[in-house]
């Protein structure tokens, strides 16, 4: 398996190499990072070309990044029905950056790239109806990227005294916590042995206190 | 939303010919199979164009997954395709165990493989019996939900709940199965074809039901696959596609079960894809039920799988490693995974990407609803309001896994 996915990606690479920035196999799965002014080419020759005929755009989803440049990933899932095999094909692209879309290649694009847009705000070139799609309406904010609060930052109640459903920005009666849990026990596999541990900060004595 | 159009000029002589209305169809409609808001432009009572609106149930599952660990992310896939918990859960628990680069024992994988099969014939049932009420059949719904009562009385066997069950971990199952359990699901694998033949007896061959649903919301091979369909969506358009038998995971490379494939791709052939299915389901079971070995039903690995109870009265370490898990949890290694499973519905894919923390980095789920429910615009165009009904009772739409 590794093998014959190791070999379409070289040809693939022979095929388009000046549109794609890399391409590997991880987890037996064939990874493409494309250059995103090359996506629509990129997804033309996978779906036309002889050999590959991915037939179907599964998923188009993002991926925030914070604190990388660029930002965010928009990964595009396809599947060739005929040769039984699946690739991942990867833009990476900044905040307010334009992807092409696919809707002209895949159908199915139209509703996956507005889920993109609806819950990170990547806006898609072309895109023949790019409206929000899960969120409510008049719904403010892109509520996946990494520095959205879990929380929100409306709610909405039914209202007794005006009979219908009023939105109020969010109360919350006890501050929102965020347990990570890592100890040196088994969670220590990503930190350095001099650096700090997880938690420690939190055993610093605030200066109020000590005067 | 609702209202007139504005007439176009040079047709205001023809005011009653020309007038497009705009119709809200849902979102508190039986026919819509949950909160479904559809705008309808019709002209006359033929469909012009369809903008479904969702996201009525939207509750953020894939921003509450990234806070939570991965053991405490299993019960939220129950709750998306909610007709069949567990087809769900096993597409993260296989995506989680890929990351991990584990292989559970054979008796969980066998496990696995029975209660998928009876959570497509959850999901079909429903399908199925709810399209018939659509079109004016109500009978079929109480016999199919007679059974489906009895295959939630399986799970809640299992798993201790009839719907949420929580049952598939990444690395196992969460316990092994109760013993005479697998005695009542072979006696219920010999019992329900003759229930089949009782709902196909009213069905297949009726008169209303086939006016009702042959040549509605036709989709060929190609707008089939264009339009990303899979599970029987794809396969009443004539692919034979499925993923037990062209991506075998668990023991369905042992499984001896054909796939039916529909010929005209209309809302008829959608339903016999689903009767067919529900029959090859039960060989499936039947092959489960006496080849199921004996044996763990989790890894070994007290990492992953938590040390049995009794372990834990006496031995410090298991003591430990319960309380870990279920605190912290595992920390999986960092990489990413597009992992699918036929679903009752088609292609579910959990796509993970880990950055090693014990929490998933970002989870996306691939609805097979979702792609369905996207195609209702052209699968509707040019057909009367009527058959509505009948097309979205055949995409097998619930609402948990499209607005997630």
């Amino acid at each position: 398996m590794k093998q014959r996915l190791t070999e379409l990606g070289e040809q693939i690479t022979v095929d388009i190499g000046t549109d794609i920035k890399n391409c590997a196999v991880e987890n037996n799965e064939l990874i493409l990072v494309a250059d995103y002014l090359a996506i629509v080419r990129v997804l033309s020759y996978l779906k036309a070309s002889d050999g590959l005929q991915f037939s179907q755009l599964m998923d188009v989803c993002g991926v925030d990044y914070l604190g990388r440049t660029p930002r965010f990933d928009v990964v595009y899932n396809l599947l060739s029905l005929k040769y039984n095999c699946r690739i991942r094909v990867k833009v990476q692209v900044d905040e307010g950056v334009q992807i092409p879309s696919a809707t002209a290649i895949y159908s199915s694009a139209g509703w996956y790239e507005r889920e993109v847009f609806d819950l990170y705000g990547i806006p898609f070139a072309d895109h023949p109806d790019l409206r929000r799609i899960l969120t409510d309406y008049d719904f403010e904010g892109y509520p996946l990227r990494k520095d959205f609060p879990l929380t929100g930052y409306g709610e909405m109640r039914y209202d007794e005294s005006k009979k219908r459903v009023v939105y109020e920005p969010v109360k919350l009666p006890q501050a929102f916590r965020n347990f990570d849990f890592e100890s040196p026990w088994e969670g220590m596999v990503n930190v350095a042995h001099d650096s700090l541990l997880p938690g420690d900060e939190k055993a610093e004595t605030p200066e109020e206190l000590c005067s | 939303m609702t209202g007139v159009r504005p007439i176009d000029e040079k047709l205001s002589h023809e005011r009653d010919r020309a007038q497009n209305f705009t119709l809200n169809f849902g979102p508190q409609h039986p026919a819509a199979h949950g909160v479904l808001r559809l705008v309808l432009d019709l002209d006359g009572e033929v469909v012009r164009r369809a903008d479904p609106h969702i996201g009525l149930l939207h509750r953020g599952t894939e921003k509450l997954i990234e806070y939570k660990t991965y053991l405490q992310a299993v019960p939220y896939f129950d709750r998306l395709d909610y007709v069949a918990p567990m087809n769900q859960e096993h597409a993260f628990a296989l995506a989680v165990e890929r990351l991990l680069n584990i292989e559970i024992p054979l008796r969980a994988q066998y496990i696995r493989v029975l209660y998928c099969e009876i959570g497509r014939l959850l999901g079909h049932l429903l399908n199925v019996t709810t399209m018939a009420l659509d079109v004016g059949a109500m009978t079929p719904l109480l016999w199919g939900f007679e059974e489906r009562e009895i295959l939630m009385g399986f799970y809640e066997k299992a798993s201790g709940s009839r719907m949420h069950a929580n049952y598939f971990r990444p690395g196992g199952v969460a316990q092994d199965l109760p013993p005479k359990l697998l005695e009542e699901i072979a006696e219920f694998c010999e019992r329900f074809p003759k229930v089949l033949d009782d709902i196909e007896g009213l069905l297949t061959e009726n008169r209303i039901f086939k006016q009702r649903t042959v040549d509605i919301g036709v989709v060929s091979a190609s707008e089939a696959q264009d339009w990303g369909f899979s599970g029987p969506m794809l396969r009443a358009s004539g692919v034979p596609w499925d993923l037990r038998r062209s991506q075998p995971y668990e023991v369905y490379d042992r499984m001896d079960f054909k796939i039916p494939v529909g010929k005209h791709g209309d809302c008829y052939d959608r339903y016999l894809v689903r009767v067919e299915e529900m029959r090859q389901s039960v060989l499936i079971m039947k092959q489960c039920l006496e080849q199921m070995p004996t044996g763990p039903v989790k890894v070994p690995s007290y990492k992953i799988a938590p040390p049995p109870r009794e372990e834990m009265k006496t031995s410090m370490e298991a003591l430990i490693h319960h309380f870990k898990l279920y605190t912290e949890g595992y920390h999986v290694p960092a990489g990413e995974t597009y992992t699918a499973v036929e679903a009752p519905k088609g292609e579910f894919g959990v796509y993970l990407v880990s950055d090693g923390s014990n929490r998933p980095y970002r989870c996306k789920i691939r609805a097979p609803g979702f792609a369905f429910l996207q195609a209702f615009d052209f699968m509707s165009k040019g057909h009367m309001l009527a058959d509505v009904p009948s097309i979205i009772g055949s995409l097998d739409i619930v609402f948990g896994e499209i607005d997630r």
